[in-house]
């Protein structure tokens, strides 16, 4: 099922990139749906954020992947790259839990 | 081709050497993708699929992230498709700027990223559109790939991806991506009616659904809110 995710969401993004270039303008240039579009990955990254955070499984819970989250915060207010962004959360998570 | 004289075009020149910076820049963190998606249960072949085929960041990160959660592959490739929906409007404004038909769009289109658009748009003429499309493009879609093998292979050597936070890192990489977008005040509003949906459905939905609940914040900002400029 992995494998049916990965190839089925693979081609639809293909798929999707050449929609744009294929499209005729008008379709996409209706003032609600350029709107729209321009919300829908704001949305998901940000629940995407909160879910990786703090979710497990079904519950709630606050752990270190948190404290690696603030560090995360701290690094983008110092406009650190996004690699040493990353990388600062997945070692801050990792202190903590030592 | 080799007939036709070039004039020399340090414009040219100048984007060209931008978007190899940026290509480097973006192509490095595909090890950070690499070593997220093996600690997320995916193995090396699929994890570099990933990065082969569906070749865009934030769908990547969004389909592994969902499945490490517990998701379905349902609500993963579901998001990750969402997720891709803006690449269609990058689309949108490169193919008059690029001008290319027939096969030449359908290999253009493999290109069309964050990066790619971002270093085309704003060139004065068809010729430097394209040079800054295609020299970022190329220059990400190899660098990252070869260093989704690495972060994969990496990654897999290391043992209990928890032990080195990289379940936190999935987060941050959320965080980083989601930054820039934060500027203005309707943006700020739908992340935090996003975050307070989300969350609220986790202890009520299966694993997945809440982030794609959360993109109806998007649909119902989006559709409600009136048209500032």
């Amino acid at each position: 099922m992995t494998w049916a995710a990965v190839l089925v969401a693979g081609i639809g993004c293909y798929l999707l990139k050449l929609a744009g270039l294929s499209v005729p303008t008008a379709v996409l240039e209706r003032p609600v749906v350029r709107r729209v579009a321009a919300l829908i990955p704001v949305a998901l990254l940000a629940a995407l954020v909160a879910v990786q955070v703090v979710a497990d499984g079904q519950r709630l819970v606050l752990d270190a992947r948190a404290a690696g989250l603030g560090a995360a915060v701290v690094l983008l207010l110092l406009r650190a790259p996004f690699l040493l962004v990353v990388f600062g959360a997945a070692a801050t998570a990792a202190l903590v839990r030592l | 081709m080799s007939a036709v004289v070039r004039q020399p075009d340090p414009e040219r020149a100048g984007i060209v050497r931008d978007s190899l910076g940026v290509g480097i820049a973006t192509g490095l963190y595909g090890v950070s993708f690499g070593a997220v998606s093996v600690a997320s249960g995916l193995s090396v072949a699929q994890t570099c699929v990933l990065s082969l085929v569906m070749f865009t960041g934030a769908s990547q990160f969004a389909l592994v992230g969902v499945l490490a959660g517990g998701g379905s592959p349902v609500s993963g490739a579901a998001t990750a498709l969402l997720l891709g929906t803006r690449n269609t409007l990058y689309g949108l404004r490169l193919a008059p700027l690029l001008a290319w038909t027939g096969v030449r769009r359908l290999g253009a289109a493999h290109l069309v990223i964050d990066e790619s658009t971002a270093m085309s748009v704003t060139r004065g003429t068809t010729a430097h559109a394209r040079t800054g499309f295609l020299v970022t493009g190329w220059s990400v879609f190899l660098l990252w790939n070869l260093f989704t093998l690495a972060g994969a292979v990496g990654g897999q050597a290391l043992g209990d991806p928890r032990t080195y936070g990289l379940d936190a890192a999935v987060g941050g990489a959320f965080l980083a991506l989601l930054w820039p977008r934060l500027g203005e005040p309707r943006t700020r509003l739908v992340a935090l009616l996003a975050v307070a949906v989300a969350l609220g459905a986790v202890p009520l939905t299966p694993a997945g659904v809440p982030v794609l609940a959360a993109g109806g914040v998007a649909l119902l900002v989006g559709v409600l809110s009136r048209s500032e400029r």
